[in-house]
């Protein structure tokens, strides 16, 4: 099989989805989306949280929002059993980038 | 014609319907240029590759896994059912959704070999797969020789290791139910680099907490071949200490090298033999055999070294390989939580390829290991690793990650929830 075949078919059609994870358009989307499959472990496929949960689902929460308690959870100002100790491990550009993705996902 | 022959008929027959066969000019869409990745072994790190290729192609890569159990079973959590508050039924999950609503082709088989010119993959009943792109999560082996005696005392269903989650976590569970209150449950731990590091010292903290309750003269031993416990030691130390006092007793430089069946005793390298009622061994592993038969294992023919970008193997090009078979980078655990964020970044970096695009150059993966030390307080150990271009590895990020003050319940509730969380995210 050769490449361009392959990209091709792979650009023909990037559009819907079965569960409404936005699409990687290009290499820069794909990045965001892998960056925040790193919550997925914990909050859920895109930001969903799985039913009756003991952490909150990211899926539509507001960027402002989610930006000020990252930060507050890496300053110290935001206390927590582990968030505190994983906020500290991304810079605030990652942040910004999560924020925005987690806030155009539909809940 | 028999149960066996003819399942494998059947899944050949299913196979050929699907136009996975190699040779066959179409697939199940009828697109003969569609890019196919084959994921071998469904646990966390398979699991979730295949279902991240689905959803980061936007559903436009093939994906067929391949995988010989009929369901999940996880290893996180499974001390819940030594412990007894558990069941197996809470730690199996199928592998329906994958199909069902990821499109994946979830073939149940296994890999027999892999020819990597080709590009084709031969399985167990004699259909063969060909492939863009291989993504290899076998999971661990079991290093037999490393203690003498072990292979035939396991067989016998006398000395069990339970580290892979199944028959012999419910085989163990049986075991600790019939030995007499006053009995040892001695457990014997190989030397790191193991399958999830805090694991035996969760398993010591179940056992203590049925026995507690239901056999309170019984000792726990752990015979360790390692110095000191090697994860949340102060945590286990102090839980073993206040919560199990008496209990609990922990031997660390007792490299295990032989047991004897019938007088279920294990023996090791300096220290003295230690009998035991009920001995669970946990022998030294190293990446599923698979990965060594196709020339991937290749850091001390035991594990897998790869590029970390994309977790292809450093061996073998278009194989990509995760979870426990890895040769780690620093601080990096075999774990279950690792597995599947390990899988996040390889599934990126193939689409990126498959696609043509720059592939990620900053990854990120993290981790968060939760042990309970009774039915439900818990403590965790969390960390955030950032891919560092200059030494081609991944390190944890400075000033990130830790553990927790002490057991609480609240954490067990969280734990609860990160299980059912990251099964959903792997299978559903």
């Amino acid at each position: 099989m050769n490449m361009t075949s392959i990209k091709t078919f792979l650009l023909a059609g990037l559009s819907c989805s079965a569960t409404g994870l936005a699409q990687a358009q290009d290499a820069k989307s794909l990045q965001q989306l892998s960056l925040a499959a790193t919550c997925a472990s914990c909050h859920g496929t895109a930001g969903r949280a799985v039913d009756n949960a003991s952490v909150p689902g990211l899926a539509g929460m507001p960027a402002v929002y989610m930006i000020e308690q990252m930060k507050a959870f890496k300053g110290g100002t935001r206390t927590a059993t582990v968030m505190h100790q994983l906020a500290k491990g991304y810079s605030d550009a990652q942040i910004e980038s999560l924020a925005a993705y987690f806030a155009a996902q539909k809940k | 014609m028999n149960m066996q022959r003819r399942g494998l008929l059947k899944a050949t027959a299913g196979l050929g319907a699907l136009g996975l066969i190699a040779g066959c000019a179409m697939n199940k869409v009828g697109t003969p240029n569609q890019a196919r990745v084959l994921v071998v072994g469904g646990g966390y790190g398979g699991a979730t590759a295949a279902k991240y290729v689905r959803l980061l192609s936007g559903y436009k890569i093939d994906v067929v896994l391949v995988e010989p159990n009929d369901a999940f079973i996880s290893c996180p959590i499974s001390n819940l059912v030594l412990g007894g508050s558990k069941l197996m039924a809470d730690i199996t999950v199928p592998y329906t959704a994958l199909g069902s609503k990821h499109g994946v082709t979830v073939v149940k088989d296994m890999v027999a070999s892999i020819d990597s010119q080709k590009k084709v993959a031969v399985l167990a009943s004699g259909a063969s797969i060909r492939y863009d792109k291989l993504v290899l999560s076998p999971g661990i082996d079991l290093m037999w020789d490393s203690v003498a005696g072990l292979k035939e005392a396991n067989d016998q269903g006398r000395i069990l290791h339970a580290w892979k989650a199944g028959s012999e976590t419910a085989a163990l569970r049986r075991q600790l139910e019939a030995m007499p209150d006053g009995g040892v449950y001695a457990l014997a731990v190989p030397e790191a680099p193991y399958r999830c590091p805090p694991g035996p010292y969760e398993r010591a903290c179940q056992v203590a907490s049925y026995f507690s309750v239901a056999k309170p003269r019984s000792k726990v031993l752990i015979l360790d071949a390692n110095p000191d416990v090697t994860s949340k030691g102060p945590l286990f130390k102090k839980v073993w200490a206040e919560q199990y006092k008496g209990m609990v007793e922990f031997r660390g430089q007792h490299k295990a090298t032989a047991v004897d069946a019938r007088t279920n005793t294990v023996k090791f390298e300096v220290q003295e033999d230690v009998k035991a009622d009920v001995l669970n061994v946990v022998p030294r592993m190293r990446a599923g055999a698979i990965a060594a038969q196709t020339g991937l294992a290749n850091a001390n023919n035991r594990w897998c070294h790869v590029n970390f970008l994309d977790f292809e193997s450093t061996a073998v090009k278009d194989i990509h390989v995760l979870g426990d078979s890895i040769q780690v980078a620093p601080g990096m655990p075999k774990s279950g939580h690792m597995a599947n964020s390990q899988a996040k970044v390889a599934a990126a970096a193939i689409v990126a390829e498959l696609n043509g695009w720059e592939v990620n150059s900053a990854p990120m993966l993290n981790n968060n290991c939760y042990s309970f030390v009774d039915a439900k307080n818990v403590i965790h150990v969390a960390s955030v690793h950032e891919y560092v271009a200059a030494e081609k590895t991944f390190k944890t990020v400075a000033g990130s990650g830790g553990v927790s003050p002490g057991p609480s319940e609240l954490e067990g509730s969280f734990a609860w929830n990160w299980a059912r969380t990251i099964w959903a995210d792997t299978l559903g």
